[in-house]
């Protein structure tokens, strides 16, 4: 009870900011729209809407990286967490508290993004529905990953860190933009070293009903979420210690 | 009888000794007051009191519990207003009073009377609907002192509560202060000379962590040899009074 009236906190901190919204929800559909008409224009194997769709929707997933870094990191701030610190919340209602309420934010930013890729041409299929549950793993590996960032990183550091260098690595090593057999070599094999690549990679198998195809990706993506959580449970642990 | 009793309570960080060896008591229902320059060792003794931060040595007893060895029960009688507003800047006046009930786990019934009652005491009804983040200063310091005060705490702890703030909002502030004063045990840190001479009952003044004088501000100026507080504060904290 006392960490679900802290999530909703959470919630709504989130969904009231506008950008929140925008970059959350507008910013992936404005990507499949813009994407879609280029390859109406000039074909691209990359750009076909069931090729990116998939991509988008992980994509989309790094905002929620900067929504968790974000409010962690001004309830740092602004000492709101330090108040709560002396409540009887515990460690665990912290960690779910902010974890949780970001999940149902990304499901629903990924069902808004298949929506209109059907609009856009995106045969219906149940593979969409299989999508979408395999979006909640991904979605916990970018959460953690915003934990950790917020745990550590000031409100103004987690905007340049989360808000332009993760959404720019996530996006140039995850194949979506371009295919990363034409850079190859050593860019090649970071990109398969991270999560970003096998996240998109697991999610075009499942929207094309490959479910083989969803290994090894699959295990990369667990494991980087397992680890990313741990290390940002024992990272918020540390700064609540201070 | 004693609300507080501090026992040789020491912080070291690194070669840093942030709190040196403090021993003082507080009775119950006093309004206590820590004075000192930037670096004395104010807030950190408060974060120790509040089981924020864990002493290197020595303990302290909240009516009669330890910080060392029962921190829950110790955080179940307490209540904290940080030096920062520590406020949800997204959540409405009422919405952040509900959070702080809601963490706390009161019924529904006990949420809606207490922030009935808290509202009319701290003269929060009027804007009970607006955002936190789009109060003036004064208010948002009204503000959390009402979420500090939901949970009936025994011993309240007022970091720098008037920081920042204009003449006309720190006196109103003074005098909610002082309406609450007998009522609960309060323990104020703070760096105007005026306020603290004004609303305290007794005064301890820190020097590098280390304890110089606790008495009533009278018997300081008598000891100062000085009509003036803010003058007997120099003359303590300078080493001119021995």
């Amino acid at each position: 009870m006392r960490m679900l009236t802290f999530a909703s906190r959470n919630t709504k901190e989130i969904l009231r900011d506008p950008l929140n919204l925008f970059f959350g929800l507008g910013f992936p559909l404005v990507l499949i729209s813009l994407l879609s008409a280029i390859q109406a224009n000039i074909p691209v194997e990359l750009f076909e809407i069931q090729r990116l769709t998939p991509g988008i929707t992980v994509f989309g997933l790094s905002f929620m990286t900067l929504f968790s870094a974000t409010i962690i990191a001004k309830d740092r701030g602004s000492s709101l967490l330090q108040r709560l610190y002396t409540t009887p919340l515990t460690p665990t209602d912290f960690i779910l508290g902010y974890t949780l309420p970001i999940i149902p934010i990304a499901i629903a930013q990924c069902v808004i993004c298949y929506i209109t890729a059907i609009v856009l041409g995106l045969s219906i299929t149940v593979n969409i529905l299989y999508a979408v549950v395999f979006i909640i793993p991904i979605s916990i590996l970018y959460i953690a990953l915003g934990l950790l960032c917020g745990s550590v990183f000031t409100d103004k550091q987690v905007g340049g860190i989360c808000g332009a260098l993760l959404t720019n690595l996530s996006a140039w090593l995850s194949g979506v933009w371009f295919d990363l057999d034409l850079v190859g070599g050593t860019f090649k094999k970071i990109s398969y070293a991270l999560p970003f690549v096998r996240a998109v990679n697991m999610e075009r198998a499942v929207l094309l009903g490959d479910f083989s195809g969803i290994f090894p990706h699959i295990w990369w993506v667990l494991g980087y979420a397992v680890a990313l959580l741990i290390l940002a449970v024992l990272l918020f642990l540390r700064q609540m210690k201070k | 009888m004693e609300a507080i009793r501090v026992e040789n309570l020491t912080k070291k960080y690194k070669d840093v000794v942030a709190v040196d060896n403090l021993s003082l008591s507080v009775r119950k229902g006093e309004l206590f007051s820590l004075l000192g320059v930037n670096g004395a060792g104010k807030t950190t003794t408060i974060k120790m009191l509040s089981c924020l931060t864990k002493s290197t040595s020595g303990d302290a007893f909240l009516n009669g519990k330890s910080i060392c060895r029962d921190s829950a029960a110790v955080k179940s009688i307490i209540a904290v207003s940080p030096q920062e507003t520590a406020v949800a800047r997204g959540l409405s006046v009422g919405e952040n009073l509900e959070l702080m009930c809601g963490v706390h786990g009161f019924t529904k019934d006990k949420t809606n009377a207490k922030i009935l009652e808290l509202t009319e005491l701290l003269g929060l009804k009027a804007i009970i609907k607006k955002k936190a983040g789009k109060l003036s200063g004064g208010w948002q310091r009204r503000l959390s002192i009402a979420m500090a005060l939901i949970s009936e705490p025994e011993i309240l702890f007022l970091d720098e509560p008037t920081l920042g703030l204009d003449v006309l909002a720190r006196s109103d502030l003074w005098d909610l202060i002082r309406s609450l004063k007998g009522k609960v045990t309060i323990i104020l840190t703070t760096h105007y000379m005026e306020e603290a001479e004004t609303l305290s009952d007794r005064i301890a003044i820190m020097k590098d962590g280390k304890l110089l004088i606790c008495d009533t501000a009278e018997k300081i100026k008598k000891i100062a040899k000085t009509d003036n507080f803010e003058q007997a504060f120099i003359n303590i904290v300078k080493g001119v009074i021995k």
